[in-house]
């Protein structure tokens, strides 16, 4: 009987825990957050949710493409997401985000003019997204392992570094080697452009080691390979743990991203989305979280708070874009694009 | 039996259907509506029928022979070790039944990460190898890397089907055979082997499904550079988001595990294999 008892009481006394926490941090209401993993200093939170009142109910993804259907789908409503630059475009194309306040974003004069600017690729007016994070896609190489200086996408179809090269495993970073490599743009639909990037990508298949992610930079902090394509957030992060690595980006031009804040339009606390992109945006946030992920952070503010000098002057995550040629961000390119990427891609895969 | 208890029975069984209808009906559905309908949501064949363009053939038959290898080895590393198990004395059965069973408690995804850690060209075992002066192995990111990391997950699948078969052997049966003059040979090839086959076919079943569906082992085993028929459904859902087709190549797979479930229906008729 005392054990029956105790069954029965457990989860009743569990759930008043439960609802007894949610009434007391929730005076505010709350935000959901959608964001990429580890994307994010999770002390930004708790310190949003102490100056504020407003809980944080934070989800993540791990790729733009993972997110997509489930914010279309409007199944569950977020508040803030955070996807990359092309995305936002087919998010506004397809209506489902909802234009931000500015007014209620004062902290966004600390976002440097040319990261705005630069968002206009994706978002003309700069109405729906506010940026969070920006990089460059590069290679990423072991001084050690190499012979000649490295400054051409070329290097990743060199014959003396078969089974040492990692590559990239999503369509549109694979293609955008392969299509600088051939000097055209990343973001071509021109059939005859695309056929000679997928020859050069089958090409290289035999060179490769292996097509990986998020797992470059463990290979290559473990000396596990000379050569790999990453993004320069993660460059900066294996430097850290590896000091022979090295981070260059190619000459041929390369793929500036942009990761930015913005509110879909079935958003149910739209204020309180406001409220914390603007708290996203102050100075010593953003560098908190630069400091714990490493991503270049467009936030003018917190670039003057850093105060080790080796990374406030690093190329790898502030690097003066005038000097190369050829950057470009990737745009939406219909769902006839995608599908025709996509059916490319597989046949390289399958090769 | 009188109504009352009948209707009783069903009512205990009410929790199954709806779990079995939430859970199994309804996703099934969907499989299939996604399969036969386009875009546009009219009926079509297509997404079944692009099997048969190159990309998606070779997959589909290189998962077949990557998993049917698998099996077999399996098979033959299994057998052995099942009558093996069946030898010792009780106390020690269900130690050796436990230690197998022990890796299972890890998740699936960390055991395979860590025979990537342990084949990779710096990784463990080519740091003993170098260590003794001993040529290193190279086979991460190899065919021979996925068979071995499924050959690894699904042994345990073969094992505990063929060893509960042969537990369940009667002692006197073989006895007396050998009282009629069989040979070891004779007594293994007539007695022994037919039946334990239910547990053999539920064992194949139980490695070659998972192994031919698998495309977690073939991305951190394979490097993503072999394109299983797994990995090709896998890839529509997350990157291309064209559940049509993945859906389409989904009911193909299906066609294969319906046959080899309609084997094991066949062989299996007391549920021998049923020990998990």
């Amino acid at each position: 009987m005392k054990k029956l008892l105790c069954f029965v009481l457990l989860p009743v006394f569990g759930l008043s825990l439960l609802t007894g926490c949610g009434k007391s941090s929730a005076e505010n209401g709350e935000v959901i957050v959608y964001n990429w993993g580890e994307y994010i200093d999770p002390e930004t939170l708790s310190l949003f949710e102490e100056e504020t009142g407003i809980k944080v109910v934070y989800d993540e993804y791990d790729t733009n493409e993972t997110m997509y259907p489930k914010v279309e789908a409007g199944a569950s409503a977020y508040d803030v997401i955070c996807p990359s630059d092309y995305m936002i475009q087919k998010m506004i194309d397809n209506d489902l985000l909802a234009e931000i306040n500015l007014d209620n974003i004062p902290n966004i004069k600390n976002i440097g003019q040319q990261y705005l600017e630069q968002s206009k690729e994706f978002d003309p007016e700069n109405k729906y997204s506010v940026p969070y994070c920006f990089g460059t896609v590069g290679i990423l190489y072991n001084k050690t392992m190499v012979s000649d200086p490295i400054d051409s996408w070329a290097v990743l179809w060199d014959e003396q570094y078969a089974d040492n090269i990692l590559m990239q495993d999503s369509v549109r970073d694979a293609f955008m080697v392969a299509l600088k490599l051939n000097g055209y743009s990343m973001n071509t639909l021109n059939e005859a452009e695309l056929q000679a990037a997928k020859n050069s990508l089958i090409e290289q298949k035999p060179l490769v080691q292996a097509y990986v992610i998020d797992q470059v930079r463990d290979k290559m902090i473990g000396d596990e390979a000379a050569i790999g394509v990453i993004y320069s957030g993660e460059a900066i992060y294996t430097q850290r743990e590896n000091e022979n690595l090295e981070y260059v980006i190619p000459k041929e031009g390369t793929n500036v991203w942009i990761d930015s804040w913005v509110i879909p339009k079935n958003a149910p606390n739209k204020e309180n989305a406001e409220k914390f992109i603007d708290f996203m945006c102050r100075g010593d946030i953003a560098l908190k979280n630069f400091e714990y992920i490493t991503y270049s952070t467009p936030n003018t503010a917190a670039q003057e708070l850093i105060e080790d000098e080796d990374i406030k002057n690093s190329k790898i995550a502030f690097p003066d874009f005038s000097q190369y040629e050829n950057l470009e961000t990737f745009q939406y390119l219909g769902s006839d694009g995608d599908a025709l990427y996509n059916s490319l891609w597989k046949e390289v895969k399958s090769e | 039996m009188n109504k009352k208890a009948l209707l009783k029975k069903k009512l205990l069984g009410t929790p199954y259907f709806i779990w079995s209808a939430i859970f199994i009906l309804v996703p099934l559905g969907m499989v299939f509506y996604y399969g036969l309908t386009d875009r546009t949501g009219s009926f079509t064949l297509e997404n079944v029928l692009a099997i048969s363009t190159p990309e998606h053939a070779k997959a589909l038959g290189i998962a077949l022979l990557l998993s049917l290898i698998a099996t077999l080895i399996c098979l033959l590393l299994a057998y052995p070790l099942a009558m093996i198990l069946c030898g010792q004395k009780n106390g020690r059965q269900s130690f050796i039944v436990l230690i197998f069973i022990l890796p299972m408690w890890m998740n699936f995804l960390l055991r395979t990460l860590a025979w990537q850690t342990l084949l990779e060209k710096t990784g463990v075992i080519n740091s003993i190898l170098n260590f003794l002066h001993l040529p290193s192995l190279n086979i991460i990111n190899t065919p021979y890397a996925i068979v071995l990391g499924m050959v690894y997950n699904f042994l345990p699948f073969m094992v505990l089907p063929i060893y509960n078969a042969l537990s369940k052997i009667d002692g006197n049966v073989i006895n007396a055979a050998r009282d009629l003059g069989a040979n070891p040979i004779q007594v293994f090839m007539k007695i022994t082997l037919p039946l334990s086959i239910p547990g053999i076919i539920s064992g194949i079943t139980m490695v070659f499904i998972p192994a031919l569906t698998t495309f977690v082992i073939s991305k951190l085993l394979g490097g993503s550079k072999i394109l299983l028929i797994g990995n090709v459904i896998e890839e529509e859902f997350t990157q291309a988001s064209n559940w049509h087709l993945g859906s389409g190549l989904s009911i193909v797979l299906m066609l294969f595990i319906i046959v080899n479930m309609l084997l094991t229906a066949i062989f299996d008729k007391d549920g021998e294999g049923s020990f998990l």
